[in-house]
């Protein structure tokens, strides 16, 4: 399958700070790159080379066949960026925001009009379209700002953070947005800080920490790298946890832990659900009285910290561009 | 069908040239900020209203004090109204540095820098929508000269030459403030910043006063001053007093200095600011 994008030993520096320390990345035609790491790790400087908005002081990137340095025309012809922010003007309307983005794309007038309907309708903005953006909830404000880097029919997308400080709800609808846009063939290269959202839209994954990649594949990988399922039991009794330990060690692919201050068995397993029912029957033959028990995968935050040494978001680097004015206020 | 379709492809991929695209662009970008001042015309109003205050201000309170020769009060405020013009005209200069540092740090100067416009005409059209705001106002403050005494003593072509004059030096001045506006990190500083040149331009000139009131040290600077330039021109064209202090460079030749001034501005500060724009945190 053809690469959509393309980028080897990006390396960028602002100042003293090393933001990119020579990065590769791959993403193929018609998937989903996640770009996962906290604050400072390089996402947004990714994007903005990318996306033409930097250069890099090294290294060199491959967007649609076009390379971003020397090419930034035919690279902007084919991509769609939305930010951090939304990048709209709150004193225009939803409808003539995305006009005056379809004419800077060159569309003729009537083509930007037809453009602006379509994207309002189907971004379920079209009752708020004439309204100044002003009057928008944070959610249709991001939505509008998706609708706007849509404008062209990007090929390749670029969605750097593109839930934070939405609600759960919000949060949602934007990514049956994007997957939609996905089952229609767009490339999107997406950031994020929420693990979740990288395991739900992403076909791969790239981990960064201050400016490395420090694993990449897909969720299952990642998260097989730092195990497999574990069934985790709370009984009633203290007194029960040594027994309960013994009588499921066969079922597990390892020794079962014990952790008395919560009262929890935790025993690996590879066979997950199939190995659930059978710790149920086997407790239940022997009379154990079970509170709550329940089949855990890894997440991404395992992952994270099992690679780092350090949860998500414990890292408060500040990012590296200035002028990023607002954004802790959002969180 | 096919031919159609090849048509169809051939208007899609007709390369226009880049002035061409620069002219749609820009008229798209200043259609933006046109549409602004529609849906806030506060701001309009108080850019209106400082320079009114300064005409009610000096024509009726500070006036009687300075004398400009012959004439009195009505020689005064006739001397008033061109000095008003040019002060206005370098005040503005403070809203686009504004406008464009919060364009630039809400992050649609981002979108603009990805789509495949041409990238100086984020400025050509901020500027120009200033230079048509510029125009209304010095419309009105005109009207509004008349009406407190100043008029127009030379004949109309002299008359639309100063306006000319007004309408180059005023969009020449803005990409001054346009590229101070590339280099302020957020609107706050960028209000007092881009208000703080303008201070000593507009007041160590000739607009209230005449120069030979100043002290020696300082009669340099004012002489030369481009504001000073700008509103004895203004004078001269309108055939309005015209206290002079001598016979110097700057005295003799104000109209062709003004015209000078504008487009040395234009010509130093328009390719830095597109430069600034486009290497923006590169």
């Amino acid at each position: 399958m053809a690469l959509a994008i393309k980028a080897t030993g990006l390396t960028k520096k602002f100042g003293e700070v090393v933001a990119l320390n020579g990065i590769d990345i791959e993403v193929e035609e018609g998937t989903v790159l996640g770009l996962l790491g906290p604050n400072g790790s390089g996402k947004t400087t990714i994007v903005r080379i990318l996306a033409t908005l930097i250069q890099a002081d090294a290294g060199s990137a491959i967007v649609g066949g076009f390379n971003v340095a020397t090419e930034q025309d035919d690279v902007r012809n084919i991509i769609g960026l939305t930010g951090q922010y939304a990048a709209v003007d709150e004193y225009l309307t939803g409808r003539e925001n995305l006009e005056l983005f379809g004419r800077l794309f060159h569309l003729s007038k009537f083509e930007a009009a037809k453009r602006a309907a379509e994207l309002l309708e189907r971004f379920d903005l079209t009752d708020a379209a004439d309204r100044g953006i002003k009057g928008y909830s944070g959610g249709m404000r991001r939505r509008l700002d998706l609708a706007a880097s849509l404008i062209g029919r990007p090929n390749v997308l670029f969605l750097d953070e593109p839930t934070t400080g939405l609600d759960p709800r919000s949060r949602l609808g934007m990514w049956e947005v994007i997957e939609a846009l996905v089952a229609e063939g767009t490339t999107v290269l997406l950031t994020t800080q929420y693990l979740e959202e990288a395991d739900q839209l992403a076909n791969r994954i790239v981990v960064l920490d201050h400016g490395n990649v420090i694993a990449q594949g897909t969720s299952n990988e990642l998260k097989s790298q730092v195990g497999g399922d574990r069934i985790e039991i709370v009984l009633d009794a203290v007194a029960d946890l040594a027994k309960t330990a013994e009588l499921i060690k066969e079922i597990g692919s390892a020794p079962a832990s014990i952790e008395e201050v919560t009262k929890t068995v935790l025993l690996p397993v590879s066979g997950g659900s199939t190995a659930i029912v059978d710790v149920v029957r086997k407790l239940d033959e022997n009379k154990i009285v079970i509170a709550d028990i329940a089949l855990r995968r890894p997440t991404l935050d395992d992952v994270f910290l099992s690679l780092t040494g350090h949860v998500t978001e414990e890292t408060q680097t500040p990012d590296a561009p200035k002028g990023r004015r607002g954004r802790k206020a959002r969180r | 069908m096919s031919l159609k379709t090849s048509v169809k492809v051939i208007q899609e991929t007709a390369p226009r040239p880049r002035l061409g695209w620069l002219i749609t662009d820009s008229i798209a970008v200043s259609r933006r900020h046109l549409l602004k001042i529609t849906r806030v015309p506060e701001s309009l109003f108080f850019s209106l209203i400082q320079p009114v205050m300064f005409v009610l201000l000096f024509a009726f309170v500070f006036g009687g004090a300075i004398d400009v020769g012959p004439g009195g009060a009505t020689g005064y405020r006739e001397y008033l109204i061109p000095g008003i013009l040019a002060q206005t005209v370098m005040f503005a200069v403070a809203g686009i540095t504004v406008g464009i540092t919060e364009d630039a740090s809400k992050g649609i100067m981002d979108r603009f820098r990805s789509l495949p416009m041409r990238p100086g005409a984020v400025l050509t059209g901020h500027t120009l929508a200033s230079l048509l705001q510029n125009i209304l106002v010095i419309t009105i403050l005109s009207l509004t000269g008349l009406a407190v005494g100043w008029r127009i003593n030379n004949g109309f072509a002299d008359a639309a030459l100063a306006f000319l004059m007004f309408a180059v030096f005023a969009y020449a001045i803005t990409w001054v403030g346009a590229w101070i506006g590339l280099h302020m990190p957020n609107s706050e500083v960028a209000g007092t910043a881009g208000l703080a040149w303008i201070f000593p331009f507009t007041f160590a000139s000739n607009i209230f006063t005449p120069v030979a009131t100043m002290p020696t040290w300082l009669q340099p600077f004012v002489l030369w001053n481009p504001v000073s330039s700008l509103a004895l021109a203004a004078r001269q064209l309108f055939g309005n007093p015209t206290p002079l202090l001598g016979d110097s460079f700057p005295e003799r030749y104000p109209v062709e200095l003004a015209f000078g001034y504008a487009f040395l501005l234009l010509a130093i500060f328009a390719p830095l600011a597109v430069r600034a724009f486009k290497t923006r945190n590169k």
